[in-house]
Order: structure tokens, then sequence, then C-alpha cells
């Protein structure tokens, strides 16, 4: 019999899984439906909404200062920055000019907030892999971040220091110092990351090759990040469209070209040198000044639409405000960067295996409250 | 120390022998005899099995920067007997789907295969409860029926998780049987027997066997304690179980003492793994350099008892550094690399022992 | 030939790995990040910008800084803080004033984001250390933050 004629007879049936929204390597609840045949892939379907909490609607009812904290709770491992993005809307409104040193100091939160999200990311990567210790080590670097951030601002994930008009307090007197030591310790980090996970063998064999985005793929879904400047496609915000104190440090823009779940992890490494880079050109000198504007007690933005464009750790976050000039906001919309890079998945799940779909989903480091606001 | 204190548990159990061998006809006795070594068997590794979850605990914890178990009983050695006394008291939860009939019979195969297979190792002179003289192939044989229970147990669940997980775990064990027996016959060709204690005695006169046979004894190690991690599902190829992909692969239905059953039968398999290749590479109850030998069984059954747990421990190094392989790579690495390795290092062994270059 | 680089360049990959976490298996003692937690309790200290939750502070004459202004219950974006008061006389200046009676502060529905402190334009209210915080019996959460038979220090003025 020749092979097709095998293959007629033999009848395999696509069938359907769900990996479910309690799953080990989901990121949270994420339901995907899966139709494979055999082990390959052959349809993937995302599942939305099992964390939707109406953020967007509880900021219709909340004032302006009111609506910040709701953003901690989006993409909470990168909440200073999604703080950082409201205020940023709203100053821009009000046309407040911050003073230089909130600037400096939004950006060095920021980056810290960045590098604590790539730890975590990480150490989530090698522990979807199989290398179970990889998660331990990052969360020892990442409590370092989180007690630089408990001194000064109180919390560890949910950290509400942004306010519109500058920051809510000052740094702690502690924070430069402890700052410094934290990126001592963490410059001997990475070369052991490296050691322990990207050189690896079996680490590179798992995911060379696989997942492959195009450039033009990238751009036409509208993916932005890591996994964008992974496909070649140069979309860091801070670069082509600073904002606080990105326009006066020097740093490279991470690009690779060859698209794979290796080269998004590989940028996001060298993300992590980046970050290392622009908070020691800053952290010596943060210049005095005030740390938050007077604004009026009752804040009512004058009418029409703004739009502010942030970099978080996951991509290009955007805050739309459409006010009618009353006290509340009319609409607010948060364009999330996850929602966008998630769309891609079934486009390049096709025809792969299910352990090649957990690699590159760990690859993409979704985080679906983020999605799913 | 006084030598004479330890014959005395030998005493006992050369009276005991005795007395019954007196007071029933043959068969009889015989076959009593059996059951209580049996029964003292699973008593023994029912426990040394518990005690290796707890010691894999701890080195699990060490590696990540963390204690383990330390609040139940002093540095956490009672936490065993509290995790058998929960395994024992949970609820026998299955669907009403299943195949009651395979259900219930498939962790049997997987624990009775591995019991089957301890009672041939040699702990020390006078302690070994089956000396046959195929001791090694009949491991071989033993332990490949354990497959049949996990591919029984995934099928019988009615669950297409445990269905993926049981068939990629019968590729798995299937693919490396062929380098662990490779690499065990690259030994034989050294000793000449297959009786595991003249194995030993080998290694007594002419020095240990990783020694003998330098290089390809060497290589011979590297392959069989790879595939031996595969044929035992663990990491770096556990894509059976593999947690964050599949929910648990083929034991995901059983709970309870069935799955006490398949998690001790992986805890002893590799207590399995170890012990062959103490016994075929590393001298098997003799002590380095001949310190003890002479003295009765205490030291013997500690010397063994270290090397298979020195062996053990470079097992759970492997799980807790490497991550895991894809299917398609795991079978990769067995037909392209380690198959041909192998078949090469066995003539390289062949030609050297016909040279007489051995040392 | 490359097959052999192959292989011995992955089993280097695979001891530099291996290296890296026996390194840490043999200082587990000391490099051990865990603390030992109900055990530890009299040594563990917050910083002092914690969050855990909001109390009133009262001196020793049992005396608080509240006017009932009511500026925190406007400022909280959920309604965790109720204000109950009244008008009483004001004994210095003889004029009708808003006093406190309860300030009922629901610790269930606080998210912690500070804006109540930030708008209590007397510092009547603020962080305390505790993150010990769970009951058995969800009513224990509706705390008054006030106690019982206190006044506001004389003088305090919104």
């Amino acid at each position: 019999m020749t092979d097709q004629e095998i293959k007629n007879k033999i009848k395999t049936e696509e069938y359907f899984v769900n990996m479910g929204p309690q799953h080990p390597a989901a990121h949270g609840v994420l339901r995907l439906l899966l139709t494979i045949d055999g082990e390959i892939i052959k349809n993937v379907e995302p599942d939305l909404g099992y964390i939707h909490r109406s953020i967007e609607k509880m900021c219709e009812r909340d004032s302006y200062q009111q609506i910040v904290h709701l953003t901690d709770r989006m993409d909470y491992l990168s909440s200073n920055i999604n703080n950082e993005a409201v205020c940023l809307a709203v100053e821009k409104a009000l046309e407040i000019e911050v003073s230089d040193r909130v600037k400096v100091i939004r950006t060095i939160v920021s980056e810290l907030t960045r590098i604590a999200s790539h730890c975590l990311w990480w150490g989530v990567m090698g522990m979807d892999l199989g290398a179970l210790t990889t998660y331990f080590y990052a969360f020892r670097d990442r409590e370092l971040i989180n007690d630089i951030f408990e001194e000064t601002c109180g919390a560890r994930l949910t950290m509400n220091y942004n306010a519109p008009g500058g920051l809510m307090y000052d740094i702690h007197p502690n924070f430069v110092k402890r700052t410094k030591d934290f990126i001592k310790h963490f410059k001997t980090k990475i070369p052991e990351y490296d050691r322990l996970l990207t050189g690896n063998v079996i680490f590179q064999k798992r995911t060379k090759g696989v997942g492959i985005l195009t450039k033009e793929d990238a751009i036409s879904y509208g993916v932005s990040g890591p996994v964008a400047r992974g496909s070649g496609f140069a979309s860091d915000v801070r670069k082509h469209h600073p904002y606080s104190a990105y326009d006066r440090v020097d740093f490279k823009e991470v690009l690779l070209t060859e698209g794979d779940t290796f080269a998004r992890y590989q940028v996001r490494i060298m993300e992590l040198w980046e970050s290392i880079s622009i908070i020691e050109q800053l952290i010596d000198n943060i210049p005095e000044g005030s740390v938050k504007e007077p604004t009026k007690a009752v804040i009512k933005l004058p009418k029409g639409e703004y739009y502010q464009r942030v970099e978080a750790a996951r991509g290009e976050l955007g805050v739309y405000i459409n006010s009618t000039g009353a006290k509340n906001p009319y609409r607010v919309k948060f364009r999330s960067p996850g929602f966008s890079n998630l769309s891609v998945l079934n486009h390049i799940a096709k025809g792969s295996k299910i352990a090649d779909l957990v690699a590159t989903m760990a690859s993409f480091d979704f985080v679906i409250p983020d999605i799913d606001r | 120390m006084n030598f004479l204190i330890m014959n005395i548990p030998l005493n006992i159990v050369s009276t005991v022998h005795d007395w019954i061998y007196s007071i029933m006809p043959e068969t009889a006795a015989s076959i009593t005899v059996m059951v209580l070594i049996a029964v003292a068997y699973l008593a023994l590794f029912a426990v040394a099995g518990l005690y290796l979850v707890l010691l894999e605990r701890k080195v699990a914890a060490w590696f990540q920067l963390r204690l383990g178990p330390n609040r139940v009983g002093p540095l956490g050695l009672f936490q065993t007997i509290a995790d058998a006394l929960k395994l024992v008291s949970k609820e026998l939860t299955s669907n009403d789907r299943i195949d009651k009939f395979l259900y219930n019979l498939a962790p049997y195969f997987v624990i009775v295969s591995t019991l089957i297979g301890i009672s041939v190792f040699p702990f020390s002179k006078q302690f070994q409860a089956f000396d046959i003289n195929i001791g090694l192939f009949f491991l071989i044989a033993v332990s490949s029926i354990g497959v049949i229970g996990i591919l029984v147990g995934g099928w019988a669940s009615n669950n297409k998780f445990a269905l993926i997980g049981a068939m990629r775990s019968g590729l798995q064990t299937i693919s490396y049987e062929l380098s662990v027996g490779l690499s065990i016959l690259t030994m034989v060709l050294l000793t000449g027997t297959l009786q595991l204690s003249e194995i030993v005695e080998v290694q007594r006169t002419g020095g240990w066997l990783i020694l003998q046979g330098h290089i390809p004894a060497i290589i011979a190690f590297c392959i069989f304690m790879i595939a031996g991690t595969a044929e035992t599902n663990r990491a770096p190829f556990d894509l059976v179980e593999a947690e964050s992909e599949l929910g648990a692969g083929f034991h995901t239905e059983y709970s309870g003492m069935k799955f006490a059953y398949f998690f001790l039968a992986e805890f002893i398999n590799m207590f399995i793994i170890a012990s062959i290749a103490v016994v075929l590479f590393f001298g098997g109850w003799l002590s380095p350099f001949g310190i003890t030998d002479g003295i009765t069984w205490f030291p013997e059954v500690l010397w063994f008892l270290i090397k298979v747990l020195v062996i053990i421990f470079l097992m759970m190094w492997f799980r807790w550094t490497f991550p895991r392989l894809r299917v398609d790579q795991l079978l990769t690495l067995e037909w392209k690399y380690l198959l041909p390795l192998n078949l090469a290092n066995l003539m390289i062994m062949a030609i050297i022992i016909w040279m007489n270059w051995t040392i | 030939m490359s097959y052999f680089s192959d292989i011995y360049n992955g089993i280097k990959t695979l001891i530099t790995g291996m290296k890296v976490t026996g390194g840490y298996f043999i200082h587990a003692r000391k490099g051990s990040l865990t603390q030992q937690y109900p055990d530890n309790r009299e040594t563990l200290k917050m910083f002092d910008r914690f969050r855990g939750e909001v109390v009133m502070p009262h001196d020793e004459n049992n005396q608080h800084r509240c006017t009932g202004c009511q500026s925190c219950e406007i400022a909280c974006p959920n309604g965790s803080i109720e204000i109950i008061w009244d008008r009483a006389v004001d004994p210095e200046t003889g004029k009708k004033k808003k006093k406190i009676d309860k300030h009922i502060y629901h610790l269930s529905m606080c998210t912690m984001c500070g804006l109540c402190i930030e708008a209590c334009p007397t510092d009547a209210i603020v962080w305390a250390q505790n993150y010990e915080n769970s009951v058995y019996d969800r009513s224990y959460l509706t705390k008054t933050l006030n106690q019982p038979g206190s006044t506001v220090i004389a003088g305090v003025e919104d």
C-alpha cells in the first residue's frame, strides 16, 4: 500500500483539549481551547474574561486621584509603570510640568520595577520548562527590590506611589544606598542566570527555532515590547516617544532578528543589563526639587481626549482618557500590551507541539489580569 | 567494636531457618521462609521508599536556598510518617466511566515488578535474598514489566491527559531499555558472569570495574546514568508527569493508596538503578582499598548504602538543575546519539579485553 | 566530526549548570533565605512606612486628632470609611461645630491605597505595621477607629 492509502485507511481524529483556567503553566486564569492531532496543534483559541473586574468602568466613577490605585492591579508586576502612565496622562491634560526630581525618581522606580518583572519572568520560564530551581533564585533577587520599595512607599506589589502632580511621598533616605547595593549584587547574578539556563544545551534545543514570529506579522498584529523586538520591530516607546527622564539617559534598544523563543528570551536578558545601566546613570545625581506639584483638591480635566503611552515590562501600555469637564472621567481605556500579544499566539502555534506551545507562552510573558482588566 | 555482637542477627536468622525446616515438610518450609523474607523486604523497602522521599525533599530544598521539612519531628524525620498516614487515609476517588478492573490492577503491576527487582541485590556477602545465576538478566526482564502498569493505568483512567502521558511514557521506557541493556552488557564482558554475587567477587580481586575497564567503562557509566534516569521517568526526562504541561500525566485520576503505589515505585526504581550502577561499576558492598574487609555484615551493608546514596544524590542533582526535554528530542537523543555510542563502546571494550589492555 | 563536538559542547554546558546549583547546595545553611515565621515574631519588624492597617493614635489622655471633617471619607475610592458625626456646641467659641461620633473603617474592603491618610488635614490617621489580620468572623474586620469616650485634642482645626 502506498503512503497515501495507509493514511486514508488509518483514520485519526482531532480532539479538543482544554488547557483550562486552572493550569500550572497558563500564567493566570487563561483558558486555551486546543485542537490537537496526536501531538501536533491545529488550532489555539484563547478564552478570556475569567478575571475581568471592570476596572475601566470603575474608573468612570472615581476621581482622577483615585483611578491611580486601580491601575496597580492590572499588570501587577509592573505596577509602578501603570501608575506613571495614568499620572502622565492627567498631567499632560492639565499641562502641569513636574520637577526634575520627580522625573528622575519616576524613571529609577520604573526601571527597578522592570527588573523585578523580568526577574520573575525568568524564574517562571525556567519553571515552565522543567528547571524548578530557577524560580527560587529569581525570587531571591526580587525580594531585594521588594525591600527597596517597601521602605520607600510601604507596599511590595501594589505600590500606588505616583499621584497626579508628582509622587505621594519623598523617597526614604536609605533608597539610594539600597539601590546601589542591589545593583552591585545583581550584576553578579545575571551571569549566573546565563550559566544556569541560557547556555544549557537542553534549554537551547527547546527554544531555538520554536514559535517563529516574522517582522511583518509582528507589525500587522500590533505586538509590542520584547516580543516585537525579538522579531526585529523597533518599538521601544522609551526611545521613540520619550517621557519622564528617558531623553537624558543613554541606553540601547535591544533588537534581534530571529524571532524565535530564544531571541525573545535574549532580548529580555539584555534589557536587564540596559535597565541596570539606566539606573546607574541616574542614581547618583537625583536633583533637588519639589516632590509634588500642588493641584486642586478636585481635579477637573478640560474637555477633550488625551492619550499617553509608556513602555511597561510587557510592551506598550496606552492610557486614553476622554473627559467632558466633569470631576470624573467620561471614559478611560487601557490599551493593554498582553491583549495584542495574545492575538498572535494562534498564528505561530499552528503546527507545533504542545511542549512548544508552553515554551512560546512562557516567552511571551503573559499576565492575564493585564489582558482581562 | 565487638565483632561478635554483629554475629547475633546472623545467628538468629539461621536458628529461625533451622527451626522452620525442622517442624514442617520440605516444600512447606521453603515456602514459609520465602514468605517471611518477602514480608521483611516489603516492610523494609516501604519505609526506605518513604525516607527516600524525605531525602529528595530536603535535597531539593537545599538546592533552592531553603530548608526542607523541619517541623514534624527533629529535622523533619517524621514527615514521611505524616505523609504515609495522609495517603492511606485519603478518599479513593474515581470516575464512574473508568474501566474498573484495569484501573485497580494498574498500580500493582508497577509496585510488584519493582519489589521483585529488589530481591536479587547483594547487600552484603550474607544478605542476598535470591542469588540466581542469571541475576542481571532477570533484573532487566522484571523491570520491563513496570511499563505495562503505566500504560494500563493511563488507558483505564478515561482521561485524555492521562492517555497522552501514558503513551509518552511507554515509548520512552521501551527506547531507553536498549541503552540500559547495552551498557550493562559492556560491563558483563569484563566480568564474564551474570550472577550478581560473582560480579562483586570479581571486583574484590581486581579492583572496581570502572577502574578495570577505564575508558569504555566510564563511557558506559555515563550512558547508563542517562538511560537510567530516563527509565525511571525522572527529570530531565519527566515529560510523563510534566506538571506544567498536562496536569499530572498518567496518574491524574489516582489518589490515596493507589497513587502512593505509583509514587513509591518511582523512588524504589531509582534505588534499583542506583544499585545496579553500584554493583556493576563501583564494587557493590566492597570497601575502597579493602579497609574494612573481613568484618562481618555491618560495614558492608553500610558501604553499599553510602555508595547508593551518592548515586541517588547525583540523580537528584540532575532533576533540580535541568529543564526537561521534548518528546522528539528524547527519542533523537536515544536513537541517534546514545545507541550508536553504545554499540561503538561495546566494540572498544571487546577489543580492549582481547588485547589484554585492562588494568 | 561536528557530531562529537556537539556532544562535547553539550556536556560542558550541562556541567556548568550543575556547578551553579552544586555551589548553592554546599553553602545551603548560610545562604538559606527563608525565615522560620511563627518562631521569629519578636524579632520581625516591618519598615516604618509599611502599609498594614489604618489606625487612629490616641495619646495618654485618650484624645485623638480627628475633627470629623470627612475628607478621608470623600477621598476613599471604594467606601471603606464611614464617618458618623453630629453637631455639638464647641465650648471655646460657643458655636456649633462638627464632632466625630464614630469613625468606622472596613478593613475587609480597604485596598491600602493611602489616599485617606494623604487627605487628612490634621494627621489623625496613620499606618500601623501589623500584618496578622485574619479573623474567624468577618464582622471583626469592621473596626471603629476612635476609642469610646475619647475626645479631640483641644486646638486641632481642620
